[in-house]
């Protein structure tokens, strides 16, 4: 099993490999350096809001959490109207957006729960509802984050971007309870078989919550960094997020019928997609074809992790 | 027992209609009219049809996040090519049909994920369409635009429709042999396979007939609004899969139903309708879309949860 | 059917067939020639090849060398030829309705009206094999009990289907079906052997297989190693030839010696035990002990809280449905339920983890050379082994098992009762639901059931065979 687990994200690490190599025949060596950076800064995002799906997709078959977009529009916005760009807010502002992070996740796992709704459909209508929340709360206005915290979502530390190093701390945390944790175990368990688990007297509904609740946590700091990374909160800021995090995940070679994750996996997805879509946009090609490409290498790479698996 | 069930099981799309409904024409009575109806229900023909391709996928257990996007790609093609040659048109269309049927071969064949592969295949679908048809624009063929705005007797076009196709899959997908087989891959696909079916054929034929329903969805789009966009029908897949749902279908099992599903995407369609006239600031309007669905799922559980305690 | 000949050409043949799994060898070279009125059984421990052996001849796996034929049949392909497999677990689809599910196995029903011929052709079978089953062939098969699907699966295996069964393949088609019915189908096969079918019937309960077997074959490590007529078996010669050694009636076990504590389970349903108390629930299979176990334990644990140390532990029988972790290692499927005692600061010590398992693998005996193997890689025999590691391995006082021996080879079962006895002499109460007599004679007290309460409660020498199928038929002699 160690040998399996280790090559399911090497997949996505070598087609990472293999991208950053294409794009810079174009680019010439001289965009390594930049390229890096870039990719690392805004694969930040991805993998952030891609370890929360991770962990509701490990929960099993039919969990998946579509309403990662309306949270982190949702709670960017608050969290920025909260802090109205004054100085030494930036505090405040995380806790407004973990809380909008907490509220969402909770009220997704009531859904879930009492209503006995499937996740897609229970996240997805719960996410028009935030999404309505954010519009009213909106109104239009571009308010901008203060700048300390532009400043840090923006910077760097020892050459890495900020905002990869808090993706980096929150992976290993993510890592650890996983690999190590009893925490990891029961929700490896339940995601293999939630009654067995149950039966083997594991706390399967305070796993689920927690781990709803989590994705949601996960959502509200993305989009509380990303709102103060791109100097503001929009209505579709969260947008692209719903196919990525789970392309990232499936990609970085997490079993989508649930019950196994992988970490590193989420690290290879997450800059391998924005790779992609670089090493595109360096030759030049319009949108329409770049769309298609993307589509493609994302179900070529799927292919080959899972074919692999298949024909084990 | 569970006969009774399973006439709840149709009862609640019906009912949840019926509610609907009545409550539109309370507030507003001028919509129970032939005109009114027609407007109110226009659109909810190509939902229909997305929303039973969407069950014909449901149906052998897997889930379609692209057919939004391919819709939106039918209608592109049809607003443009197959007005300019009708020929080419035909065969890009059919060409997609079998496109979708290779989708659902590969992922049965390779055991993909089906709700990774149509997301990668929604970005495919999407990149076609801007390919086809940069900006919004192009026009409906005559016949269809004609096709669509028919002005049948007693109720109007949109109602007949719906008979039409909920009549036509229910037929396609409880009735006949094939489509009961295909409802057994959603519910045991191994003992099906054991039995000395091919399950890949099987799979890819349930895809190529939500292909075919998807291709049908996008020219009544064409037609109803005689024009196209690479995303017009964006919407549809996440109200497809709520269609299928409210319709009284479930993710695993084989278990949907073509009707409730018909009935779903006309309560969807009036929804939204519903909203508009009881003047609710727009900003709300999407959060009510949500919370009617979770409304009447709730109304939903509690009515299986009667019929179980039975 | 009573046209057919006995003898003549061979319904399958097999020559010299040998199956290898990568490096396991899980056939050997078995040859075997099966005629038509024959009714062949196959025993053998869990494991012993019964199931690839059955696999190659109903065409689901193919030889890795050797051949296959269907001489009387003249055909190479099985379906063709009409063999028919009525599988363990259970393979039929649940969304569908029984007429449906027959449509599945038939292709040539078509055309307009096809629906009501199904329900014709699985009705009249039903009628054949189970006559008075009360089963409405256009109800979907996810409203019926586990008995009655199993019913219609063999309903559905005996079913002309177009052509006609010329072999019949039964893999444990009693497990799921109380005593009366079980009879109804033995009688059903000796029926159908004598109009000129064959059958190869799997089963581990020794009683069937003479009651039906006009020969019997016994299978270990892939190899037949006995091939007689039934007649020429006695039940010890049996068991001795499968491997196993019959032991001596079980020694003074029950609970005139145990000193019994206090009692630690009393529900409002009547359902009561004592500490170091084995209480066994009994009655025909489906008839609530399964629910009445799964009430009491889901409502004595949560799924919100995961104390150190449970008041009970539950051993699942339907292994897939309700116990194996089929992802994990036998270490990790083992430790599952002790995972809050050896967890320090959220993780988990893997070291006194895996101090645990090697010692109840070492206790209970389960086959294998490194518990990191996944748990798949087992036997099913083995794998309840494992389940029951998982559940004594915890602490808890009160052990739930919901009918664990289901699949399970005698060897296995011996050592599983003697496990009972000690844990439960060292003060652990257990509460056994079983479908086999031989288990629940096995018990201190037995609460017998029917129509989902309890009909009986009984002690000491009342424990037997007689008393407790009084109590699961009381019903019918007085209630007319």
């Amino acid at each position: 099993m160690p040998a399996l687990f280790s090559r399911a994200w090497i997949w996505s690490w070598l087609a990472t490999i293999v991208v950053f190599g294409l794009t810079l025949t174009l680019t010439g060596r001289n965009g390594a350096g930049g390229l890096a950076y870039a990719a690392l800064a805004f694969g930040a995002f991805s993998v952030i809001v891609g370890l929360g799906q991770m962990l509701v997709i490990t929960l099993g078959p039919g969990n998946v959490d579509l309403s990662i977009p309306a949270v982190m529009t949702l709670s960017g916005t608050l969290a920025l109207k909260a802090m109205d760009a004054a100085p030494g807010t930036a505090f405040l502002g995380l806790a407004v957006a973990l809380l909008a992070g907490l509220a969402t996740g909770l009220a997704n796992y009531i859904l879930i729960a009492a209503l006995r709704l499937p996740p897609i459909i229970a996240t997805l209508a719960a996410s028009l509802v935030y999404q309505s929340v954010a519009i009213w709360s909106n109104r239009g206005l571009r308010i901008k984050p203060p700048e300390a915290l532009a400043d840090f979502a923006t910077g760097r530390s020892l050459g890495v971007p900020n905002v990869a190093l808090v993706a980096l701390v929150l992976s290993v945390a993510v890592w650890i309870v996983l690999e190590r944790g009893a925490f990891g175990r029961w929700l490896l368990a339940s995601g293999q078989n939630m009654r067995a688990a149950r039966l083997a007297g594991m706390p399967v509904e305070r796993v689920r919550a927690t781990t709803y609740v989590t994705v949601a946590l996960f959502a509200g700091l993305g989009g509380y960094l990303l709102a103060s990374f791109s100097g503001g909160a929009s209505l579709d800021m969260g947008q692209e997020y719903l196919l990525t995090s789970i392309a990232v995940v499936v990609i970085g070679g997490t079993s989508i019928a649930g019950g196994h994750s992988n970490v590193p996996g989420i690290w290879g997805g997450a800059l391998f997609m924005f790779l992609v879509v670089s090493m595109l946009n360096s030759y030049g090609l319009g949108a329409g074809i770049r769309m298609v490409l993307t589509g493609l290498i994302i179900i070529g790479i799927v292919i080959a992790a899972n074919g692999r698996r298949a024909r084990r | 027992m569970t006969r009774l069930f399973a006439r709840h099981r149709i009862l609640l799309p019906v009912i949840s209609l019926a509610v609907l409904l009545a409550l539109t024409f309370w507030l507003q009575p001028r919509a129970m009219s032939y005109f009114g109806m027609n407007l109110l229900f226009n659109l909810a023909v190509p939902i229909a049809l997305a929303t039973v391709a969407q069950m014909f996928i449901i149906k052998v257990n897997d889930i379609d996040l692209s057919i939004g996007a391919f819709v939106s790609l039918v209608a592109c093609l049809t607003a443009t090519v197959l007005v300019q040659q009708p020929l080419l048109g035909v065969l890009a269309l059919a060409a997609l049909v079998l496109a979708y049927a290779g989708m659902g071969a590969i992922v049965r064949a390779l055991e993909l994920p089906a709700i990774v592969v149509t997301l990668g295949m929604s970005f495919v679908w999407g990149g076609l369409a801007l390919f086809i048809l940069p900006s919004p624009g192009g026009e409906s063929p005559e016949w269809l635009s004609a096709l669509m705005s028919v002005k049948p007797p007693v109720l109007p076009m949109a109602v007949w429709a719906a008979a039409v196709i909920a009549a036509v899959t229910h037929l396609i997908a409880i009735r006949s042999g094939i489509g009961t087989v295909l409802r057994g891959v959603g519910g045991n696909a191994r003992a099906v396979a054991r039995a000395g079916w091919p399950v890949v054929r099987l799979t890819a034929l349930a895809y190529g007939l939500a292909g075919l329903f998807g291709v049908l969805s996008g020219m009544a789009l064409t037609g109803l609004t005689t024009s196209a966009g690479a995303d017009v029908a964006s919407r549809y897949t996440l109200l497809s899969i709520a269609g299928v749902i409210l319709g009284g279908g479930e993710f695993v099992g084989g278990r949907v139903s073509p009707t409730g599903a018909v009935l779903g995407a006309f309560t969807l369609a009036l929804a939204a309708s519903l909203l508009s006239f009881m003047r609710l600031s727009p900003d709300w309007q999407i959060g009510s879309q949500g919370a009617i669905l979770i409304l009447v799922l709730t109304a939903r559980l509690i009515f299986t949860r009667r019929g179980a305690t039975r | 059917m009573t046209g057919k000949e006995q003898g003549g050409a061979a319904v399958v043949a097999l020559t010299d067939v040998a199956k290898h799994f990568g490096s396991v060898r899980a056939l050997n070279g078995v040859s075997l020639e099966i005629r038509a009125g024959e009714c062949l059984s196959l025993v053998g421990h869990n494991g012993a090849g019964k199931s690839t052996l059955v696999n190659i001849v109903n065409g689901t796996l193919r030889p890795s060398s050797g051949e296959l034929a269907f001489p009387r049949a003249g055909d190479a392909a099985a379906a063709k030829a009409g063999i028919r497999s009525v599988f363990q677990e259970l393979s039929l689809c649940p969304n569908l309705t029984v007429a449906e599910n027959l449509r599945i196995s038939h292709s040539a029903l078509r055309g307009i009206g096809w629906r009501r011929k199904a329900a014709a052709e699985i009705g009249q079978s039903l009628d054949t094999v189970f006559p008075g089953h009360g089963i409405d062939p256009m109800v979907t098969v996810d409203s019926l009990t586990i008995a009655e699907r199993q019913m219609v699966e063999i309903a559905i295996g005996f079913a002309p289907r177009g052509g006609a069964a010329e072999l019949v393949i039964l893999d444990e088609p009693t497990s799921a079906l109380d005593a009366g019915i079980a009879e109804q189908l033995l009688t059903h096969i000796r029926r159908f052997c004598a109009g000129g079918g064959a059958v190869i019937f799997i089963s581990h309960m020794l009683g069937e297989v003479f009651d039906v077997a006009s020969r019997i074959l016994v299978m270990k490590d892939g190899l037949v190693v006995a091939d007689r007529a039934a007649g020429a078996f006695t039940r010890e010669s049996l068991v001795a030839a499968m491997g196993h050694v019959a032991a001596d009636a079980p020694e003074e076990s029950t609970a005139s010696e145990r000193a019994l504590g206090d009692e630690v389970v009393r529900t409002d349903r009547g359902l009561s035990a004592r500490k170091g108390e084995i209480v066994g629930l009994a009655g025909l299979a489906g008839h609530g002990q399964a629910e009445a176990l799964a009430r009491l334990y889901l409502g004595s644990t949560s799924s919100w809280k995961s104390p150190r140390e449970p008041r009970m532990v539950f051993v699942a029988g339907d292994r897939p449905r309700d116990g194996v972790l089929p992802l994990w290692s036998i270490l990790r499927n083992a430790s599952a339920s002790i995972l809050p005692r050896i967890t320090r600061h959220g993780l988990v010590d893997r070291a006194a983890e895996e101090q645990v398992a090697a010692e109840w693998k070492q206790r209970i005996g389960i086959r294998t050379d490194d518990l990191a193997n996944p748990i798949l890689s087992l036997s099913g025999g083995n794998q309840q082994k494992v389940l029951f590691a998982r559940a004594l391995a915890s602490t808890a006082p009160i052990v739930v098992m919901d009918d664990p021996m289901r699949g399970v080879d005698v060897g296995t079962k011996r050592d599983v009762y003697t496990m009972i006895r000690a844990e439960a002499a060292r003060g652990r109460t257990f509460l056994w639901y079983s479908t086999e007599t031989e288990e629940i004679c096995e018990c201190d007290r037995v609460f017998v059931y029917r129509n989902g309460t309890i009909s009986a409660e009984l002690t000491g020498t009342d424990i037997c065979e007689e008393k407790i199928l009084e109590a699961s038929f009381e019903l019918q002699e007085t209630g007319t």
